[in-house]
């Protein structure tokens, strides 16, 4: 297969499967998990202003006392790939354009060169959190295959798309193409492995600062 | 019927709910929780890491609940839950985590770990998986009325003590008292003092109150073994005390998971909402603070600071009153690091120190409390916890530290004036 | 020189058009010296012309070579033997002469083809005289010194060979496999990277470098997107979203109106057309990418390359069928929440023994 039908494939067949796989898969976990429900709390409660599910849904992004300077790493590394992340996928011109196909609306996005420098340092966060999770204890003891493989598949996207605009390795078509596959690896595996935080983490917060702020403690 | 491991599973798959599925699915293995937890941070062993003691519960919330789970299950993938896992596993949802609820607030994907622990040992406890150190504390706690296996003689006694000492009537059965008193079994062996405190508070604020014949203490083994049947049973008792002797508040003692079991576990125990209020004895003499029902008198002269009970503060949301109870009393008062909210764990809460195998562990994670008297360098430590105090002392005298441990309540009442004895209404 | 003097193109004009064409191509500067002298010189070479399934683009865009213009080429460069479109004669003359010249030359002519070969009916689809153009092909390769596959048909199969290829289009390059063959894609090529490529093979007797698909790299490597002079805006985040919004009337990048310059190799943004007139995207249209493979089928032309190819079909279908399996999975989890409640054994103290 040459290039240009490899691209023409993955922006197409490739494209269409995961975008499907992606959607399926996450309504099925959304509602398999959230069906189960929850017993009301009968106890009597205790209400304090900012003791509530939706404000940990915000407020847990903040790292609680004394946690920031006791692992550094994970939280920074954390946020900057987290948000580099977001930069990318959400501020980067071509993909608005992906986005508009989509949902028919879009918004403004940042100079390229912006978005360049984001994904630099998402980059080096990424490698620095791998090399934590493996010289640390305790994250190297949780680690399952899944833990490594998402990574990958986390990683790889972000690589390939930097590689591509710098024209580095292979030609600028070649590594397009490889860039919107692992793109599609990622949507296809998202709802099956523990990437399915990204939308499971309101809820979890929400619940804890609910049963919490039952309570008035806030969480 | 006896505990097997299948009624541990069909329990497990009782008790998981939606938040504990959304919890599995967000853990990314940051290992931040272990970062809170005591017990991995004294020791270093990673298999403390709180999210790991769930393992199994993990697992079988996967096989049960989740498509893809039970075609990993269907084709081998994944293992069923064994006995011998459970079995291994006592030792991380018993003896080494106390239900302190600190890994909870930190988790960045919003997981409540100590909520799932809790579930976990409704599955251990039905499995016939429970320490026998707490199954004991359970045994009495139901037949007997205590963990300690106190009586009601044993407290009749200590209350004729008390009336002695202090000159003050201690109700027992008053109908129609606003207060119900509970106590937990080392008040009543350990510290009698509470119970004059309790007596000189009241009559200074001129409220009624009185003790219970049938339900005395507050303590609930049940709960701290995680068996929510074994919980009501200890539960139901103060909850019909307190409706036979129509009370509006039930207080809870100075005890960490007395308070957990019956103000917030309580109501959904018994399957209906109470008909009373239920307070921490601190959240009473908070409340008489501040409608200026508490008049002392004094200071107290020496370097003093506050261990925030874990179920207390963090669990319970009382934080801000013991400290201003105490600034009334003391004019040196030094918080340690992390004071409050993020406070350390004593390490013995949960049912932890009922587990005699458990002691070195202990021990070691006590190391932790210490760093944080080292740093304020205190000649007493206040606390609002029975179990806090032995557990302390136990650890004080271990690391050799001449550092007492005082109750908070007492420390109030030694410094209201000694009383002109006035007859409480409803005596 | 006298030949061309006569045709109006003084030595001056042709050195011009020989250095210029050298320097196009990345040649040191002795090579436009080098290649006015091979073509005054010699025996003028022979060149054979197939015309197969084309639209006769190719042709036509030859004859707009500027420099030298195409009446110069034939009668004093190259001795165009056959060239269905050109020349005079027809019919059984012109057949004739395409064996004359396949006999005189043999070996030794240069043979360029346009359009695709249809494989469909026995190659019944195109035919000359009555004769498959695959037949034809196979035919004339035979004597041939190289093979210039001119146009993307001839290189890739092209329009024809666009999804449902209902004549079984293929190129050239897929039926011969024994002969130097050098694709020259676009629809249609630029001229001058035509002639240019057939000056370097008469001055050097040899192919230019080519790339992995057989274009010569001199022309074909490197793509739109990295010579366009408007990859300041693209870099800036400045994209025309309507072909007359105030973007594009400022000339800013085409990208969001469908451009494949990334993803196209040629040199339309550096050599321009119509000599050095413009080009697609200084007119304000996006790169159609004519010079890729199977570039009918790469999805919409006036659809970003970040955008689907294709409407996505099955997503509304997957979307529909995730949460009807997801309300089926809710039942089945919810009863057996319940079932094991109901099943529920209260436990007493006896039972916290196994």
């Amino acid at each position: 297969m040459g290039e240009m039908q490899f691209l023409t494939w993955v922006r197409g067949t490739g494209l269409n499967l995961a975008i499907s796989i992606f959607l399926l898969g996450v309504l099925v976990r959304l509602l398999e998990i959230y069906s189960l429900g929850r017993k009301k709390d009968l106890a009597e409660p205790r209400s304090v202003a900012g003791a509530s599910g939706m404000n940990t849904v915000f407020r847990r992004s903040i790292p609680a006392d004394g946690m920031l300077k006791n692992s550094p790493i994970t939280y920074i590394g954390g946020y900057v790939f987290h948000i580099g992340l977001a930069i990318i996928v959400f501020l980067f011109a071509p993909h608005i354009k992906f986005f508009q196909d989509l949902l028919g609306f879009s918004w403004p996005g940042l100079p390229s060169q912006a978005v360049d420098f984001a994904a630099v340092l998402t980059i080096v966060a990424m490698l620095l959190i791998l090399f934590d999770r493996i010289s640390k204890p305790v994250k190297r003891y949780l680690s399952t295959f899944q833990d490594w493989f998402t990574w990958a598949l986390t990683f790889l996207p972000v690589l390939t798309g930097w590689m591509a605009v710098q024209h580095l390795l292979l030609p600028y078509t070649t590594m397009l193409a490889l860039h919107i596959l692992t793109v599609e690896l990622l949507l296809v595996f998202l709802p099956f492995t523990k990437l399915f935080h990204a939308f499971t983490v309101f809820g979890s917060r929400w619940y804890n600062g609910t049963v919490n702020g039952h309570k008035g403690v806030a969480v | 019927m006896s505990a097997s491991l299948e009624k541990g599973v069909r329990v497990l798959k009782e008790v998981i709910d939606a938040p504990i599925a959304s919890y599995f699915s967000s853990c990314v293995h940051c290992g931040l929780c272990a970062e809170a937890c005591l017990f991995y941070t004294e020791t270093g062993d990673p298999k403390y890491t709180p999210i790991h003691k769930l393992e199994p519960m993990r697992r079988l919330y996967e096989q049960e609940y989740t498509v893809l789970g039970r075609l990993k299950k269907l084709i081998g993938l994944s293992k069923a839950v064994t006995d011998a896992e459970l079995a291994e596993w006592q030792e991380l949802v018993y003896n080494s985590c106390t239900l302190c609820g600190r890994c909870s607030v930190v988790c960045p994907v919003g997981n409540d770990i100590v909520y799932m622990v809790r579930k976990f040992r409704e599955g251990m406890s039905a499995s016939g998986n429970a320490p026998v150190g707490i199954k004991g504390a359970a045994n009495r706690t139901i037949t007997i009325g205590s963990p300690m296996g106190v009586k009601l003689p044993a407290v009749k006694a200590q209350m004729k003590h008390v009336e002695e000492d202090y000159g003050l009537p201690i109700p027992m059965d008053a109908e129609g008292a606003e207060f119900l008193v509970m106590l937990s079994s080392m008040e009543i062996m350990n510290f009698p003092e509470y119970l004059g405190a309790i007596a000189k508070i009241m009559n200074q604020a001129g409220k009624t109150w009185t003790l219970c014949s049938t339900a005395f203490e507050a303590t609930n083994a049940g709960m701290q073994i995680g068996n929510s049947d074994l919980a009501r049973v200890i539960v139901s008792r103060i909850v019909e005390a307190a409706e036979k002797l129509k009370v509006k508040t039930v207080i809870s003692p100075e005890c960490g998971h007395a308070y957990t079991a019956l103000r917030w576990e309580g109501a959904n125990l018994m399957g209906r909402s109470f008909g009373f209020k239920v307070r921490h004895i601190i959240e009473v003499l908070g409340e008489f603070q501040e409608q200026g029902l508490l008049k002392t008198e004094g200071f107290e002269t020496d370097r003093l600071t506050f261990h925030d009970p874990c179920q207390l503060a963090r669990r319970g949301g009382v934080i801000k009153q013991q400290r201003n109870l105490l600034n009334m009393v003391s004019k040196n008062f030094v918080e340690m690091p992390d004071a409050g909210f993020m406070n350390w764990c004593c390490g013995g809460g949960g049912g932890a120190s009922a587990i005699e195998e458990g002691e070195e562990l202990r021990m070691e994670a006590f190391k932790k409390k210490k760093s944080q008297f080292d740093a304020v360098k205190p000649d007493r430590v206040v606390t609002a916890c029975a179990n806090c105090r032995i557990v302390m002392e136990e650890g004080l005298e271990h690391y050799n530290m001449n550092l007492p441990v005082v109750g908070l309540t007492e420390m109030i009442a030694d410094h209201i004036p000694n009383p002109v004895v006035a007859k409480p209404e409803g005596n | 020189m006298a030949g061309l003097a006569q045709h109006g193109v003084s030595r001056r004009s042709f050195l011009k058009f020989c250095t210029t064409l050298a320097s196009a191509m990345a040649l040191p500067p002795a090579a436009g010296l080098a290649m006015a002298e091979a073509m005054a010189a010699a025996r003028r070479p022979s060149v054979i012309w197939l015309p197969f399934q084309e639209c006769t683009g190719c042709t036509e865009s030859i004859t707009r070579s500027h420099s030298p213009t195409i009446e110069s080429l034939i009668f004093n460069v190259i001795s165009l033997d056959y060239q269905e479109t050109l020349m005079a004669a027809a019919g059984h003359q012109a057949e004739e002469a395409l064996h004359q010249a396949i006999k005189d030359n043999f070996g030794k002519y240069l043979l360029i083809v346009d359009g695709s070969v249809p494989l469909g009916m026995d190659g019944a689809y195109s035919t000359i005289g009555g004769k498959s153009n695959l037949e034809t092909l196979k035919e004339v390769a035979k004597g041939a010194a190289a093979i210039v596959a001119m146009g993307s048909c001839a290189a890739f199969g092209g329009i024809p060979k666009a999804n449902p290829n209902p004549t079984g289009a293929v190129s050239v390059s897929d039926i011969i496999k024994d002969k130097p063959i050098v694709n020259i894609p676009g629809c249609p090529p630029i001229p001058v990277v035509m002639t240019g490529v057939l000056a370097h093979y008469l001055t050097f007797g040899s192919l230019p470098e080519l790339d992995k698909l057989g274009r010569p790299k001199a022309f074909y490597g490197e793509t739109i997107h990295d010579r366009c002079y408007r990859r300041a805006f693209y870099d800036q985040g400045k994209f025309a979203k309507t072909f007359d919004d105030e973007g594009a009337r400022n000339g800013w990048c085409l990208f969001e109106l469908g451009c494949k310059g990334p993803v196209t190799y040629n040199a339309c943004a550096t050599t321009k057309w119509n000599g050095g007139t413009s080009w697609p995207v200084e007119s304000g249209h996006g790169c159609l990418g004519c010079s890729e493979p199977d570039f009918w089928d790469a999805g919409s032309f006036y659809k970003a390359l970040s955008m689907p190819a294709n409407p996505l079909k099955t997503v509304a279908g997957a979307a529909v069928a995730g949460a009807a399996i997801g309300v089926a999975v809710s039942f089945v989890n919810r009863a057996k929440k319940s079932a094991a409640k109901a099943a529920h054994e209260t436990t007493t103290l006896p039972d916290l023994e196994k």
